[in-house]
């Protein structure tokens, strides 16, 4: 690496197509993701990784945006919010669950909901309750109160678990 | 079939699940600047000199504006609304109102940490956080005051040097013989309970975006801000521009709860240096900035005396309460005279006595934050009596019960005169009917069965009053397309509570279209050319009967227009589904859309005169305030050696008039309710003795999580309000005004044995064991 | 909140983050999960000038059982990847249990064992679960690999038994003897939060391990619920006080050891 502190090209596959932009050793992968690749469904809400809604999938892991430098992520595979959608365009199902529990309000938390549900339901699709309150407590919501949340999330696990 | 009551998925939700939501940071403004603040690191300090050479030295710095420039080019701050109080409120309370301007960047102090001093304006957030870095400022420390009640104590540290003392607010109120009532009185009980200072924090911060046309020199602005219009006319004011040449638009907002009030010195400094600079300015706040900056919510201590007979009937309330406005009084008598008003809430009580005082203080500003004074009466008021019921060794829901205003008392005169200036009357609702149906969830489920010696289980209630829907106005226009497409264009605004389904929901009903073909536009200044904007549980109430009123009107006009269309006669037309009909003639049918293309000018067969489209505005202008009401019920475990609590199950007993949506309604009152759980259990904003904020990041600053969220039990009392056509009353803020007292009560009738009494919270682990040792000890 | 600038690397081979490290002209620093040093950065409150990412170095990513039958944990784990393997659930539970509090599946996907360990917050689980299993940290530097134990390698608060220029290679857990029980308590604000004050305990049928944590500038190994009370010294915080800390650490200390009394079978 000839400058180690300067810019330098990122590429990465985003929602299954292939990115590149560049970034400062600095740049937040949050920052990256929003503002570099346009993709602002990702939000950011405090940037010292207690609000969860910068949360993407990194390598079919959720991870906080915010606490990932856009370097580390050079060769990685992510998804985004913008990727729940199935192929044909149709919301997903944990999509779906919230928009039928009612499980959002202003919406802003919502992306960081989705995905950190996203990844629990795909590596347990049966995921026990306290399963589901550990894997939404890494998310902050201050609107709904959480339990429609709740509601939609035991939705969606019913429908996984039975897919599965 | 009507739309109202009914459940109508809400229409905002694709976008925002799709990741498809535009909030102020999503906007891409083509050469954007971005902005990053030097704030006091001081409670209280002189400024200095302020040396800017190296920050403007670092490559990408483009500007380093601090109060010398600001002070010369724009006026500090005042808000109209700290310095109205209706004649009817100067004659009943008295009350001594002292603003201070705010500069946009000060000068000569600061007088809290996190106040702007610099702003510098960079190609990017990063480089400009870079050079408020190398920013030099000279500080000189000067002694702080954080607590109200030593603020106002003779020798306090002044906030506001011009002043004589830190006084900003003192009104008075009595009704009835007071004195002679507590002299009778067979029990009197007094106590002081705090309502201690929480933050809102909306998980979107606060943010701002402004650009100029290089054609016009007009100025756009974005901001996530609650009131579009009124952040419009304050720019117009406070720039020196025509509000014409001004447009602001909210976009998508992340929830606000008080907070996104217009206006903040950054509503004003990013327009500010995006006229300067003639380019895009952009400042999104971070949680840092936001967790100081942002205003706050409740701080006050009320010194509450209950006399009652020997039967519990309170005879008499004496409340000498002090509140903490922060550093700078920016909104005057709305929070404390809220409190005043909603003391007394759902009971009928002789003789009251009221005193307020409300000091500044070297800390975050405070303001309106859901509730908005409300939760801090309820607080005392509710704490107040559960003393009673201990002192009486009565059922703390008995002597509820025995106080309560009965619906045959409707409407009931308060005797008070609301913060509008009219006389406060609750106009319906039903609260002893509430209270009854929310203990029967308690007695039924009979929680007390599972307590243990170590884990106790506890029964708290709170009941409260709302006034809701305030004015001035709200407007909205609404106008049917030649597609068929209702467009809704409200002054009205949303962070988040659904306004585009239920507003769209009762321009349907009004119209006969589907909820489907409507659209609503709310929160741009140039969509109507007045609006107010959301904020105390206003919106359903006013923008609602405008929106309401207007599809009427339109709804008029087009059966004339189509009668004439259509060789019938008015009154024989329906409308179904966006068609309209003549009844009994089933081929006689005409689309909603086609009236609105025959009027369209290129329509040669339009008769002279005829209206260009078919649309109607209304502005509607309630009259006084409509009441909500609600009981609250939280059972909670108390873990003895741990001191934790947890919520069990909260019971919800409300009555916010007629429902249009009822899944909107519930998510409100739950997420409500859980911020006021928050509060009661875990948040506040600490302050050390010098004033440097010890709550900065949300590790520090607890919000609850799902893993702290109870099982909800909701219980609909809908009692229509008698004051509006549609019958509604608001409800955004209920939630959020019961949970502190319901869960106090009820972790103090889990330690009942012990005797112990909560003055207040956040009742986290620590305190409520140190509670328990204090109460086993004594 | 935006980090300042740095320095990054990402060297393939421990040898090459050894050398770097090792470069005393530059203040680097090790990037592990992130978790806690990213925060930090972006309040400014860490400025490294250079940064070593682990995220490349393929030797020091393992999870595996040693010859001796010890849970070996490279520096590149995850505290997810421990989480998930079935044999650390069976054969180390206290250490399985202990991790499932350490904040949240989002934090837990980067958060590595070993860094928690070098980073030593005290209300952390994972000091605590190290010490309680009598864990030893090997790290290596400019001067070789060095094994320390767990007792001698959390020294105070964000101090480690670290020399300049090294690094925390891999942690190992002893397989806990036959026949033994254990224990795991803490008391935290929130669902995931770091503990006001809790316990690890093991009881082996030749020696009992008491660990408090969250009461004192380290985890304290302690023999007997007896001792907690003169041993313990709390931190006064916003979250909790010095008074409430030594005393939930008794009453916390106490539970513990009966409960892994029981699973120790009596
Ligand atoms: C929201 C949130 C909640 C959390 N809750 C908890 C909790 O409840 N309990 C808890 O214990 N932790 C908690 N954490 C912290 C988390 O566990 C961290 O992962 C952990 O403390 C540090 O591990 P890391 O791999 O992320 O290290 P990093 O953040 O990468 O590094 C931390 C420090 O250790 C140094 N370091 C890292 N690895 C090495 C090494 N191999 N050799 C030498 N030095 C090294 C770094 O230089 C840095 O100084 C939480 C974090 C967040 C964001
Ligand atoms: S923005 Fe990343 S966790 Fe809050
Ligand atoms: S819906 Fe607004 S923060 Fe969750």
């Amino acid at each position: 690496m000839a400058d180690p502190g300067g810019e330098r090209e990122v590429r990465l596959v985003v929602n299954g197509v292939e990115r590149v932009a560049a970034a400062e050793p600095r740049l937040l992968l949050s920052d990256f993701l929003r503002h570099r690749l346009g993709l602002t469904g990702t939000h950011v809400g405090c940037e010292h990784g207690v609000c969860g809604a910068c949360t993407v999938l990194l390598d079919g892991e959720p991870v906080r945006s915010c606490l990932v430098f856009a370097v580390q992520a050079e060769g990685a595979e992510l998804r985004t919010v913008e990727g729940l959608a199935g192929e044909d365009g149709e919301l997903g199902p944990v999509q779906r669950a919230f928009h039928e529990a009612h499980g959002m309000q202003c919406g802003f938390c919502t992306p960081g909901f989705l995905i950190s549900l996203t990844a629990l339901l795909e590596e347990r699709p049966g995921a026990s309750e306290e399963e589901l309150v550990d894997a939404l407590s890494g998310n902050l919501c201050r609107c709904t109160g959480y339990a429609n949340i709740l509601a939609a999330a035991r939705a969606a696990r019913d429908q996984a678990a039975e897919r599965a | 079939m009507s739309t109202i009551g009914v459940s109508v998925p809400r229409i905002e939700d694709e976008r925002l699940l799709r990741g498809e939501g535009r909030f102020v940071d999503d906007l891409r403004l083509a050469g954007a600047l971005e902005v990053a603040f030097l704030r006091s690191p001081h409670a209280h300090a002189r400024i200095g000199a302020i040396d800017a050479a190296a920050a403007l030295a670092l490559p990408g710095v483009v500007a380093v504006i601090d109060g010398r420039e600001t002070a010369a080019a724009l006026e500090p701050m005042v808000f109209d609304i700290a310095k109205i109080v209706p004649e009817a409120v100067r004659e009943a309370t008295a009350p001594a109102v002292r603003v201070h301007p705010m500069p946009a960047l000060p000068t000569e102090r600061v007088t809290y940490v996190g106040q702007p001093v610099a702003m510098v304006v960079a190609e990017s957030r990063y480089l400009a956080e870079d050079a408020v870095d190398l920013l030099a400022v000279e500080f000189e420390p000067l002694p702080a005051v954080v607590d109200a009640e030593r603020a106002l104590a003779p020798g306090a540290p002044r906030v506001e040097t011009e002043w004589e003392d830190n006084e900003a607010i003192s009104f008075a109120f009595e009704r009835g013989d007071v004195d002679a009532a507590f002299a009778a009185a067979k029990v009197v009980v007094e106590e002081s309970f705090r309502s201690h200072r929480q933050h809102p924090s909306p998980i979107e911060t606060r943010g701002v975006a402004a650009g100029v046309d290089p054609q016009d020199g007009s100025l756009d602005v974005w901001s996530a801000t609650q009131t579009p219009h009124l952040l419009r006319d304050f720019l117009a004011r406070w720039l020196g521009r025509d509000p014409e040449r001004i447009r602001v638009r909210a976009p998508d907002v992340g929830g606000a709860f008080g907070i996104k009030h217009s206006c903040y010195p950054e509503d004003l400094l990013i327009p500010f240096a995006a006229l300067r600079l003639g380019r895009a300015v952009k400042w999104t706040e971070d949680r840092a900035e936001h967790l100081a900056a942002a205003t706050q919510g409740r701080d006050q201590v009320h010194r509450i005396a209950v006399a009652a007979d020997a039967a519990g009937r309170i005879l008499a309330v004496r409340d000498h309460a002090v509140m903490n406005a922060g550093a700078f009084n920016l909104l005057g008598l709305v929070v404390p005279y809220n409190t005043f008003t909603h003391l007394l809430g759902p009971y009928d009580v002789g003789a009251f006595g009221f005193a307020m005082r409300v000091a500044v203080t070297n800390t975050a500003p405070v303001a309106p934050y859901r509730g908005a004074g409300r939760p801090e009466a309820v607080f005392a008021i509710e704490r107040a009596i559960d003393r009673l019921a201990r002192e009486l060794g009565a059922d703390p829901a008995d002597v509820r019960a025995r106080n309560l205003i009965g619906p045959e008392q409707m409407p009931y005169e308060t005797g008070i005169v609301y913060r509008d200036g009219t006389d406060q009357v609750y106009d319906s609702g039903d609260y002893p009917e509430l209270l009854r149906r929310a203990r029967e969830v308690v007695e039924r489920e009979r929680f007390e069965a599972a307590a243990t010696e170590r884990r106790r289980i506890g029964v708290g209630y709170a009941i409260y009053t709302e006034g809701t829907g305030v004015g001035p106005f709200e407007t909205a226009r609404v106008r049917i397309e030649p597609t068929g497409r209702v467009k809704v264009l409200t002054g009205a605004s949303s962070q988040g509570q659904g306004h585009r389904t239920t507003l769209a929901q009762l321009a349907a009903e009004a119209l006969g279209v589907a909820v489907a073909d409507v659209e609503v536009v709310g929160g741009d200044s140039a969509a109507v050319p007045s609006g107010f904007g959301t904020l105390a549980s206003r919106t359903l109430v006013v923008a609602g009967n405008a929106v309401s009123e207007a599809a009427a009107a339109v709804r008029a006009q087009a059966l004339e227009v189509a009668a004439g269309m259509l060789g019938a006669a008015s009154y024989e037309l329906e409308i179904e589904g966006g068609t309209i009909a003549v009844r009994g003639r089933p081929d006689a049918t005409l689309p909603l859309g086609a009236v609105a293309d025959f009027l369209t000018p290129f329509n040669p067969a339009r008769p002279r005169g005829a209206p260009s489209e078919l649309a109607a505005e209304s502005v509607y202008r309630p009259g006084p305030v409509t009441w909500s009401a609600g009981v609250h019920v939280a059972v909670v475990a108390v873990d003895l050696p741990t001191g934790v609590v947890e919520v069990l199950r909260f019971v919800v007993a409300h009555d916010c008039g007629r429902v249009v949506n009822p899944a909107i309604v519930d998510g409100q009152i739950v997420g409500g309710v859980m911020q006021g759980i928050g509060g009661a259990l875990h948040e506040e904003v600490l302050y050390d003795e010098d004033g440097q904020l010890r709550t900065g990041n949300f590790m520090d600053y607890v919000l609850p999580t799902a893993g702290e969220t109870p099982e909800f039990e909701l219980i609909h009392l809908d009692t229509p309000s008698p004051l509006n056509p549609l019958g509604v009353k608001g409800m955004g803020e209920g939630g959020a005004i019961g949970p502190p007292a319901a869960i106090a009560g009820a972790v103090e009738d889990a330690l009942a044995d012990l005797g112990v009494v909560v003055h207040r919270g956040p009742l986290g682990p620590s305190r409520v064991r140190d509670l328990i040792v204090a109460a086993a000890g004594g | 909140m935006k980090p300042a600038s740095f320095d990054y690397h990402a060297p393939a081979t421990l040898a090459e983050a050894l050398e770097l490290l090792g470069d005393d002209a530059v203040e680097s620093r090790v990037l592990a999960g992130g978790q806690s040093l990213v925060p930090m950065m972006n309040f400014r409150l860490a400025v490294p000038e250079a940064l070593v990412d682990l995220r490349r170095i393929e030797e020091l990513r393992y999870l595996r059982t040693g010859a001796d039958g010890a849970l070996e944990v490279g520096a590149r784990t995850t505290q997810a990847e421990l989480l998930r393997d079935p044999a650390v659930a069976a054969g180390w539970p206290l250490l399985h249990a202990g991790v499932t509090h350490v904040g949240h599946p989002q934090v837990r996907s980067r958060g590595t064992v070993c860094g928690s360990l070098a980073h030593h917050d005290p209300h952390g689980e994972l000091p605590a679960l190290a010490l309680a299993l009598g864990a030893t940290i090997t790290v290596a530097g400019p001067d070789g690999r060095r094994r320390i134990a767990a007792e001698d390698f959390f020294v105070s608060f964000y101090e480690v038994a670290l020399e300049s220029g090294e690094m925390v290679v891999e942690a190992r857990f002893p397989a806990p003897p036959a026949g033994s029980g254990w224990s795991f308590r803490e008391i935290a604000r929130r669902h995931g939060d770091f503990a006001l004050v809790g316990v690890a305990c093991l009881v082996a049928p030749a020696e009992t391990r008491l660990v408090v944590f969250g009461a004192a500038e380290r985890p304290l190994l302690l023999a007997d619920p007896g001792e907690v009370a003169a041993a313990v010294r709390p931190l006064d915080d916003l979250h909790a006080s010095a008074e409430y800390r030594r005393q939930v650490a008794v009453q916390l200390a106490g539970e513990a050891l009966a409960e892994a009394r029981e699973r120790a079978g009596g």
